[in-house]
């Protein structure tokens, strides 16, 4: 049996992630494989850590993914990557967003934003792709674009056509942000 | 398909013509779904609370229309009432009652497993475990209810409802609505009618346990014989991808009644029998009183969500975590919205240091630090009732306490407790934190919005005239964007020497229609960097070079922080 490829979206409430997963299990849903995508709603969409589970293969049973597991972290955020760095399984890829949104305990001062966790990472052998996913959805048109940018990172991993992924932004946006994402996807693709 | 979406899209199929639920995490979305389904094929509504829900819903089967009712775990505790004697009643059109219990305890307050109601009230329950289950198990709990005169629990759990899989959909079923027919023997539970179906009841479960033995929603999966495993849920999941197919399963789709025969005759089949279910032990204990010895809790713990890691550790395979970084990653945990209409209340409360019993909702948030605003949150309605109890007990309390409840939780079931308040006279100040929105489960619609759940116009509560109509007399509005006025009415409302409302309103801002300013900028040549708007603990404001600092992308411009700053560094931009 083909194996199963465990996709980790994590970011902060608020950020897109729900999109992003919602569009990336269309499309493996479109290319045939048995997928599952995990959510959390509520509570923590309030600014809080949040964190989407994308699974997909032959046969997927578990919904979610654990330590070790993942193949990919697409992270929205700097330090979200980090959080969730032990689940990524051995020769795993981070592609993240190095955007840094300051948490509660940052803001008030109650703790200090590690700004180095990514070289930390990186200085252990793990596979960190850090884009200034930003930057470029802003190039795009719009800061709400990065989700965009990271699928774009991702697809260069997934052996899936860019024609397909293209196909699965226009079924996934409003007509009238459809040129601006496509942009995005562009740009991400190119970097 | 996420899995509440594949409930809705069940009952829709099964011939649904009722919804009535309150929201709840993780159930909501069953009934947001069914809302999108057109009048003339469904109803569908949100009630005040669960108990309204189920008893609604119990009205539209006594009709003779199919019906459901979905809530979470613990408004189950609020509608257990009804569904009690719903038990002995049964049904005319089909029944059923949508229950989504929360494991590890992602948005509620206990983790409570909802699997004792069904042995409880002596009523079927089914349990899903992925999407396509859910459509179908929904969809045939309506023929379950009718075929065996119940209502029908669905449970669901946070890993089901929020999961997306592949489901199939199918036709709607063309059910005609039941003629009403007059049968007080059955409907009119006084005890002379009672009596008679009680023995009904315990002959339906003997009846729905023969039936569990041979079913299609309990089955066996053959494996190598060696270990063989009794789960549900979304426990299958992970035990089907820790042993594939290599362990014997006996997968319960039907939690309750439990069958017999069919647990004997599989742990027979197999070496070593295992129970893996989370939370509570009720497949375990009802394999122990069938004088099975099988191993469960002394391996699982009761305690939060499972995965395939936990079963892989407890059956001593190896999980290796992935690298982490070295620095200490602080954590990040959720928070009122920048702009939150709450937010310049509980500065005011925190401010007077004033002790607060809440309630749930997004203003729970308000016992974060930096506010810490809070001293209780119980369950919904707990403050207003609580506060009671409180200020009667302690002889001081009644000039530094209030109870905080947003408007859709006040009309859930904060207004009894307040009819309390005036009835037995305690001196107790409640804050009606007023949204105009149910926020934390996404923005619904709720007695006191003017609209219903499809988003037409609707009746409307007047929450000062319904406070002053139970023996409120001093009921007042602030404005929470407005800390001159939220002090004043505090101070106020606390040292008079009778009970008062003061209902704290402005709407949620991330509601579409409410405009908001364009962003504010510290003036670095004024800052003091005195910290004192950092004291608000609003997501836009932190401290940068030794100045305060505004987040232009997060700050919509409410004002609050500019009436705290002493030195006017806080300015309109531009």
């Amino acid at each position: 049996m083909q194996k199963t490829t465990n996709i980790m979206i994590v970011g902060v409430g608020g950020q897109g992630s729900l999109l992003a997963s919602k569009l990336l299990g269309g499309l493996l849903v479109d290319e045939g494989y048995d997928v599952k995508v995990s959510e959390v709603h509520g509570m923590s969409q309030r600014g809080g850590s949040v964190v989407t589970y994308v699974r997909y293969g032959e046969r997927v049973a578990s919904p979610i993914i654990t330590e070790g597991e993942a193949d990919y972290i697409l992270s929205f955020e700097k330090l979200e990557a980090a959080r969730f760095a032990a689940c990524l399984k051995k020769g795993g890829h981070i592609i993240v967003n190095t955007q840094e949104i300051d948490p509660m305990p940052v803001l008030i001062g109650k703790a200090e934003y590690p700004h180095d966790v990514l070289a930390e990472l990186t200085a252990k052998g793990v596979d960190v792709d850090a884009v200034d996913a930003l930057a470029v959805a802003q190039a795009a048109g719009s800061a709400k674009c990065v989700n965009i940018v990271l699928l774009a990172r991702l697809s260069k991993h997934l052996g899936i056509p860019a024609e397909k992924w293209r196909e699965a932004i226009v079924k996934s946006v409003k007509p009238q942000f459809k040129e601006l994402n496509l942009k995005a996807f562009e740009l991400g693709e190119k970097l | 398909m996420i899995g509440n979406e594949a409930v809705a899209r069940g009952l829709y199929e099964g011939g649904l013509g009722f919804v009535s639920s309150y929201p709840g995490t993780p159930s909501t979305e069953i009934t947001e779904f069914l809302s999108k389904y057109d009048e003339s094929e469904l109803h569908s509504e949100w009630a005040p609370n669960e108990k309204v829900a189920m008893e609604a819903a119990f009205g539209a089967s006594l009709a003779g229309v199919r019906a459901t009712c979905a809530m979470k775990h613990v408004g189950l505790n609020v509608a257990a009432d009804p569904l009690f004697t719903l038990s002995y009643t049964g049904v005319s059109g089909g029944l059923v009652i949508c229950v989504a219990d929360d494991p590890a305890m992602h948005s509620s307050q206990n983790e409570q497993d909802s699997r004792h109601y069904a042995v409880a009230a002596k009523v079927p329950m089914l349990e899903p475990a992925d999407s396509a289950e859910a459509l179908a198990f929904a969809k045939a709990a309506l023929d379950l209810s009718e075929q065996f005169d119940t209502p029908v629990l669905l449970r669901m759990c946070t890993r089901v409802a929020h999961s997306q899989s592949v489901v199939e959909t199918g036709e709607r079923a063309n059910t005609e609505k039941k003629p009403y027919v007059k049968n007080g023997e059955k409907y009119i539970m006084m005890p002379g009618n009672a009596k008679k179906r009680h023995p009904v009841v315990e002959k339906r479960t003997e009846a729905l346990a023969a039936f569990a033995e041979n079913c299609p929603f309990n089955r066996v999966e053959k494996g190598d014989g060696e270990i063989g495993i009794i789960t549900s849920g979304t426990c299958y999941q992970y035990v089907k991808e820790m042993f594939g197919d290599s362990a014997d399963v006996l997968k319960i789709g039907m939690p309750n009644p439990l069958p017999r025969d069919l647990i004997l005759n599989f742990a027979a089949s197999v070496k070593k029998l295992y129970v893996i279910e989370e939370l509570d032990p009720v497949i375990e204990n009802h394999c122990r009183a069938l004088g099975l010895d099988p191993v469960g809790k002394a391996l699982f713990s009761p305690i939060g969500e499972y995965s395939q890691a936990t079963i892989a550790k407890a059956f001593g395979k190896a999980v290796t975590a992935g690298e982490t970084a070295n620095s200490p990653i602080p954590v990040r945990p959720p928070m009122m919205c920048a702009g939150c209409p709450h937010r310049g209340m509980y500065y005011t409360l925190a401010k007077n240091k004033v002790t607060v019993l809440g309630d749930i909702g997004c203003y729970t948030l308000g016992a974060q630090p930096p506010l810490s605003a809070v001293d209780s949150t119980l369950c919904m309605g707990a403050s207003v009732s609580g506060i009671h109890g409180f200020n009667l007990s302690d002889k001081e309390a009644a000039g530094r306490t209030v109870a905080v409840i947003g408007d859709s939780t006040f009309m859930h079931s904060g207004i009894t407790g307040l009819v309390n308040i005036a009835y037995n006279g305690s001196n107790s100040t409640v804050i009606i934190l007023d949204n105009s929105i149910t926020g934390m489960t996404g923005h619904q619609q709720n007695p006191t919005t003017g609209f219903n759940i499809k988003g037409d116009p609707a009746g409307k509560v007047d929450l000062e005239a319904l406070c002053r109509a139970v023996g409120i007399r001093r009921v007042r509005v602030v404005d929470p964007y407005d800390l001159a006025a939220c002090d004043k009415a505090v101070k106020e409302e606390l040292s008079a020497p009778e009970p008062s409302v003061i209902i704290s309103r402005r709407p949620c801002v991330l509601l579409k229609y409410v405009k908001t300013a364009p962003p504010l900028s510290v003036n670095t040549e004024k800052c003091r960097a005195c910290k004192k708007c950092l004291t608000l603990g609003c997501p836009a404001i932190s401290m940068k070079q030794g100045r305060a600092h505004i987040d232009a992308t997060l700050c919509v411009g409410c004002g609050v922080c500019s009436q705290l700053c002493a030195f006017g560094a806080i300015e309109k931009e531009g």
